[in-house]
């Protein structure tokens, strides 16, 4: 029995340390409190939206959303943006539809089954526009990274004055927390660009803590329900396991062998 | 199989019975004598049915939703995860039920090792499990290419690029395996194809595994043969069934928190990046339960013969049976053996771990020295320590060692002949 824990420790140790070594590149990231951790783990409603607001202001300009549709904004475990808010906003973008019957392409307001609409038509053109650099797609970002939130969380603070050892090309900048620390992308951040809606100070660390929570929601949508019913499954899963262990005991007292 | 005899109560079933022995069959498999002191390292077998079982379902549910082409593949799985009603869920389950798999598929490998189970008169059982195992491999690694992400890709250059190596006809093959010159959308549907045959083989191969093992019975931790049905067994139901049952929602917990709580812990990140044959990640690595073989694959400079030392490290169990040379089967009476077994664990999982790491400096040459130690165990140190080990006297019945392991082994004898 002893070596029986002995050998299911070093495995599950062997397989964490796995997934870790990769993730972590030795840098140590920022840390904040995120509400969608742990068991109960869920978004902060008002975060979100103020992540979006963060996303459609000053990401979005790059970084496509393609996976998303904007009734997903207004869908529970969300932003929760009420329904009527989820189609203004679907409604403040042109989205080219058709053929239409006399075989042209038009353009309408966005509704509620679109998907987010795209900065670049392709990717060429969302290089040619970047110096060459392709800005990816952030539906999944979070979960494409090694450090996930904290990763995205750091990056965006992360930018400095390149050490002197270090030779940037024009359009190229210096984060501390980026791999290899050279970025395309000039610091998109700071003090006061934007004015949340709801008056929150929009400092670089709030406005980073916001849209990074946005990121992890268009990453993981279903996070809540999933964490909702994870503690519901494991507590079923162990009050079975002890009538079942209890069952087993009754059972095997018939005959002289320990269980 | 003792139960020829058993003839259904009802006369329906009787009639049935006479043209189609189902109900005797079922009649076997809940009376089965099995060996009343099995401990839990035996219940992986049931924990391996539920997740092959798991994964077929799954996955059937998941290919319904699924789109197997290069251009859409990626797209499919993410309108899985926000889309399908509990998509999440099921691929999920299924991400996370093939390493569940693999988990219980090296504890019920390693549980037969310790045990002996391999040897005689049991050895077609374990090549059969043999064989599973390399097709559960097989399959594993096509399901992970199939959400196309950039380690779906380059895993799978990677891989197929090892047929390669075979001399005069590598090339050819690989271009014939890949439908193209490089990865692409024919490879991703044959892949797809085959990840669907591969489970079902596997489940053909499991009722041979099951059939094979109720020839001579399961082995137990004391490694002798034992009459049955005797006072050394108890049947199948409802003993057997309510310990696996016990065992499997012990590790369904461990399941579900995986799951729900840490769901892409044991996959790569660069597997939410849609593959792109232009980037190359940073480091290539196969999933977890395959990084021992990549380390003995690196470990050989030339490209054959570290294909060939990869297969062979797979292959050699097959002969398990044949190489090792002691007529003793569990380690318990086998102090010198225990001790090696340990060691081979420890080399196993020191495999693992550099097959993680950059294949240089100190991770490349414990790497060598993991590969070399772990065919020297099977080559070189199994065949010998039959002859060299002076083993424990082994207990006459598994009662004998419960009641007390009386060491007046003529007392115990004696008491067997004269219950015969």
């Amino acid at each position: 029995m002893k070596n029986l824990f002995k050998l299911f420790s070093i495995i599950i140790l062997i397989i964490t340390s796995n997934s870790n070594s990769f993730a972590a590149e030795k840098v140590e990231y920022l840390k904040t409190d995120w509400s969608f951790k742990g068991l109960f783990g869920k978004f902060d409603r008002a975060s979100l939206q103020r992540g979006y607001q963060v996303y459609t202001e000053v990401c979005a300009s790059c970084h496509s959303m393609k996976y998303l549709s904007y009734r997903n904004l207004a869908e529970p475990g969300g932003p929760e943006f009420s329904e009527a808010q989820a189609k203004a906003i679907a409604a403040s973008f042109e989205v080219t539809d058709g053929p239409n019957s006399d075989g042209e392409m038009f353009t309408r307001p966005g509704k509620l089954s679109d998907k987010f609409v795209m900065p670049y038509d392709n990717v060429k053109a969302a290089q040619a526009a970047n110096g060459g650099a392709y800005p990816p797609d952030m539906s999944v970002l979070v979960k494409a990274r090694g450090g996930g939130v904290d990763y995205i969380y750091s990056l965006l603070q992360g930018y400095e004055e390149a050490p002197s050892n270090v030779t940037l090309d024009d359009g190229v900048y210096y984060n501390k927390y980026m791999y290899g620390n050279k970025i395309r992308m000039a610091a998109p951040l700071s003090e006061g660009l934007l004015e949340y809606g709801d008056g929150t100070n929009a400092t670089v660390e709030q406005m980073s803590k916001d849209v990074t929570t946005f990121l992890m929601w268009s990453a993981e949508p279903h996070l809540e329900a999933r964490h909702q019913m994870g503690f519901k499954a494991i507590v079923y899963l162990i009050i079975l396991t002890v009538l079942v262990y209890f069952s087993m005991k009754r059972i095997w007292s018939r005959v002289e062998s320990e269980v | 199989m003792s139960d020829h005899d058993y003839r259904p109560k009802s006369k329906v079933g009787q009639w049935f019975n006479d043209r189609l022995p189902l109900l005797t069959l079922a009649n076997h498999l809940t009376d089965y004598p099995t060996p009343k002191n099995l401990n839990y390292w035996w219940t992986f077998g049931g924990i391996l049915t539920f997740c092959l079982i798991t994964q077929i379902v799954t996955g059937l549910t998941l290919a319904m939703h699924y789109i197997a082409h290069a251009d859409m593949a990626f797209e499919s799985v993410e309108h899985i995860m926000r889309d399908v009603n509990y998509g999440w869920l099921i691929r999920y389950i299924h991400a996370n039920g093939a390493s569940m798999f693999f988990l219980a598929v090296y504890i019920h490998i390693f549980r037969s090792l310790f045990y002996g189970s391999y040897k005689a008169p049991r050895e077609i059982i374990w090549i059969i499990g043999i064989i599973i195992y390399l097709l559960m491999m097989a399959a594993a690694f096509m399901g992970y290419v199939l959400p196309w992400g950039q380690m779906s890709f380059w895993g799978a250059t990677v891989i197929t690029n090892l047929f390669s190596a075979i001399p005069l006809v590598g090339e050819g093959i690989v271009t014939w395996l890949w439908g193209g010159y490089s990865v692409d959308n024919p490879t991703l549907t044959r892949f797809f194809t085959l990840h669907y045959l591969i489970p079902f083989l596997i489940l053909g191969l499991v009722v041979l595994h099951i059939w094979a093992l109720h020839v001579p019975g399961n082995n137990n931790p004391v490694g002798i043969d034992i009459k049955k049905p005797s006072k050394d067994t108890v049947p199948f139901h409802p003993y057997i069934v309510i310990k696996d049952g016990f065992a499997l929602l012990m590790f369904m917990i461990v399941f579900a928190f995986f799951v729900f709580y840490a769901p892409n812990i044991l996959g790569h990140a660069d597997n939410y990046i849609e593959a792109n044959p232009m980037v190359t990640p940073a480091h290539i690595v196969p999933e977890w339960y395959l990084l021992p073989f990549y380390a003995i694959l690196r470990s050989v400079p030339d490209k054959l013969l570290g294909v060939v030392a990869m297969l062979s490290a797979i292959l050699i169990l097959a002969v398990l049976p044949w190489l090792d040379t002691s007529k003793i089967r569990s380690a318990v009476f086998r102090p010198l053996y225990k001790q090696f077994y340990w060691i081979l664990v420890a080399d196993v999982l020191i495999l693992g771990y550099v097959g993680a790491m950059p294949a240089e400096g100190l991770y490349l040459l414990i790497a060598r020295v993991a590969t070399a130690y772990y065919f020297l165990h099977f080559l070189v140190i199994l065949p010998v320590l039959g002859f060299k080990e002076k083993t424990l006297p082994v207990p006459l019945s598994i009662t004998e060692p419960v009641l007390g392991g009386s060491p007046n082994l003529a007392a115990a004898r004696n008491k067997e002949s004269k219950i015969e």
